[in-house]
């Protein structure tokens, strides 16, 4: 019985992709040859800057245990989420607060998109620094990967900045003390430090003004710098020849 | 074209409305060769986004799941009358926080910060970091002594200010090096893995169990007035 539905759905499948409504939207039939496989991936919009051939070796989870997808995918899931988060919030204190009691009160699995979205934020720190950490313990950043390197300690930053600027957005006790003990670190910068300060926050205390830059931080200017230099991360990986593949994963193959 | 010195000397094309074209010159001397291998390849379609799709789909279940169970806090209304004691950073942050506790918010708060991002950013433009030798390898008694002294420099300096949670996993990664040190050729496979580390091995290491200890000591060790308290008997938990 499974049988046939497989296979019934796998020439329903070969019927669609030979269309001529498939081929127009992705510019090529079925993917039966090397040649449209490579196709699906150049031809397409969104996945032009992957590589068309990978190394088998760069394949296996313990080349990278997927840190870098795990941190992108994260980062997408993090966009949906926090875009639908964005619905029910108002950058204004108090109603900043009282949007959070909606949420748990009465928004539909209100107490759910904030659990997903927050806890999805903690995971794609810890994602990105472990990311970090074992590229460099695989030598990731040798020549001729050393400019990516770069891009991922500035996308490290651009973490932990968009994680911090989420952390007020709630409005209570915790969001509120976080962030005043946070920027009473920066005014600690020589000459600089308390107009520093001030640009950040609006202020010279966290307050109103605060709250409704680190929502546009959090919100528009993080993320779009965010997805640039994702954007430039990921082309460079394809553009310097891959992920690394070290001397021990050689070794393996004898 | 440009001028040719020589009749043999290749030439460079800047006219950019002319064709250039390619000359191979084969040499009866040299046979075609293939240089390097990359080993087997697949077609990123669809083995790489197989794999990413199935990456995708676990990573989403596992946090469904433990978002269903584990609900983000809310306390109450923002205050600034009403300072908890400690206010804390979030938890990325501890560590800093905990640096701040022992130097003044200068030294923790920018100069450090900003040492370590300027470390990471020129890790992969010092040779140092690039050629895989062992710190044992060569010069081992010029090499100890080296490290001897920044370890003593760096221990009395913690010592001055009396950063405990630095100076002790510190310490601990220095009787490692030593251990490292001592360590004979190919007496089990955990020593001989000690002994052939880099001094970029090393000295990454030292910095992630320190920025470990920190972050571990700032969120679960720290209570009022930024004192030591045992998680087990903290009030708040």
């Amino acid at each position: 019985m499974s049988a046939n539905v497989s296979k019934t759905s796998e020439a329903a499948m070969q019927w669609l992709r030979n269309t001529r409504v498939w081929k127009s939207i992705f510019r090529r039939g079925p993917a039966y040859t090397n040649r449209t496989r490579s196709l699906a991936i150049f031809g397409n919009l969104f996945l032009h800057w992957l590589p068309v051939k990978v190394r088998e070796k760069a394949l296996r989870v313990r080349a990278s245990y997927y840190l870098g997808s795990i941190s992108f995918h994260l980062f997408l899931v993090l966009i949906a989420t926090g875009v639908l988060l964005m619905f029910y919030y108002h950058p204004a204190a108090p109603q900043a607060y009282r949007d959070m009691k909606d949420l748990r009160f009465v928004v539909s699995n209100g107490v759910f998109l904030r659990n997903f979205h927050r806890l999805a934020a903690q995971l794609m720190v810890v994602a990105v620094f472990w990311h970090m950490f074992h590229v460099f313990y695989r030598g990731g950043y040798r020549p001729p990967h050393e400019f990516n390197w770069v891009v991922g300690v500035l996308l490290l930053l651009v973490t932990l900045f968009l994680s911090y600027t989420g952390y007020l957005l709630p409005w209570d006790q915790l969001a509120f003390w976080a962030i005043t003990v946070g920027s009473n670190i920066i005014s600690a910068m020589p000459f600089v430090g308390k107009k520093a300060r001030f640009l950040l926050l609006g202020g010279n205390v966290v307050g109103e003004n605060a709250l409704l830059r680190f929502y546009v931080l959090h919100c528009v200017i993080l993320p779009l710098l965010a997805l640039g230099l994702v954007g430039v991360h990921f082309w460079r990986v394809q553009k310097d020849g891959g992920l690394t593949v070290n001397k021990k994963d050689e070794r393996e193959e004898r | 074209m440009s001028e040719k010195k020589d009749k043999y000397e290749a030439g460079f094309g800047s006219d950019a409305l002319k064709n250039p074209q390619r000359v191979v010159f084969v040499t009866k001397k040299v046979s075609a060769k293939v240089k390097g291998d990359v080993g087997k390849q697949l077609m990123a379609y669809p083995h790489l986004l197989l794999r990413e799709a199935i990456a995708f789909q676990v990573l989403g279940i596992a946090i469904v799941i433990v978002a269903l169970f584990w609900d983000a806090p809310l306390e109450q209304l923002a205050n600034p009358l009403l300072t908890p004691n400690p206010a804390k950073a979030p938890w990325y942050f501890l560590g800093l926080q905990e640096l701040l506790h022992y130097f003044p918010p200068l030294v923790a708060g920018i100069i450090i910060p900003t040492l370590v991002v300027m470390a990471l950013i020129v890790i992969p433009y010092f040779n140092v970091n690039i050629q895989p030798e062992p710190l044992w390898e060569k010069n081992r008694t010029k090499h100890l002594r080296e490290f001897l002294f920044v370890l003593v420099v760096l221990g009395v300096f913690l010592g001055i200010f009396k950063a405990w949670t630095v100076l002790v996993p510190t310490l601990a990664m220095g009787v490692l090096v030593v251990f490292s040190y001592l360590a004979a050729p190919g007496a089990n496979r955990w020593r001989e893995f000690m002994r052939t580390r880099t001094v970029s091995w090393w000295v990454m290491t030292w910095f992630i169990v320190v920025a470990l200890v920190l972050t571990i000591v700032g969120t679960f060790f720290r209570g009022p007035g930024w004192s030591w308290v045992w998680p087990w008997r903290a009030h708040g938990f």
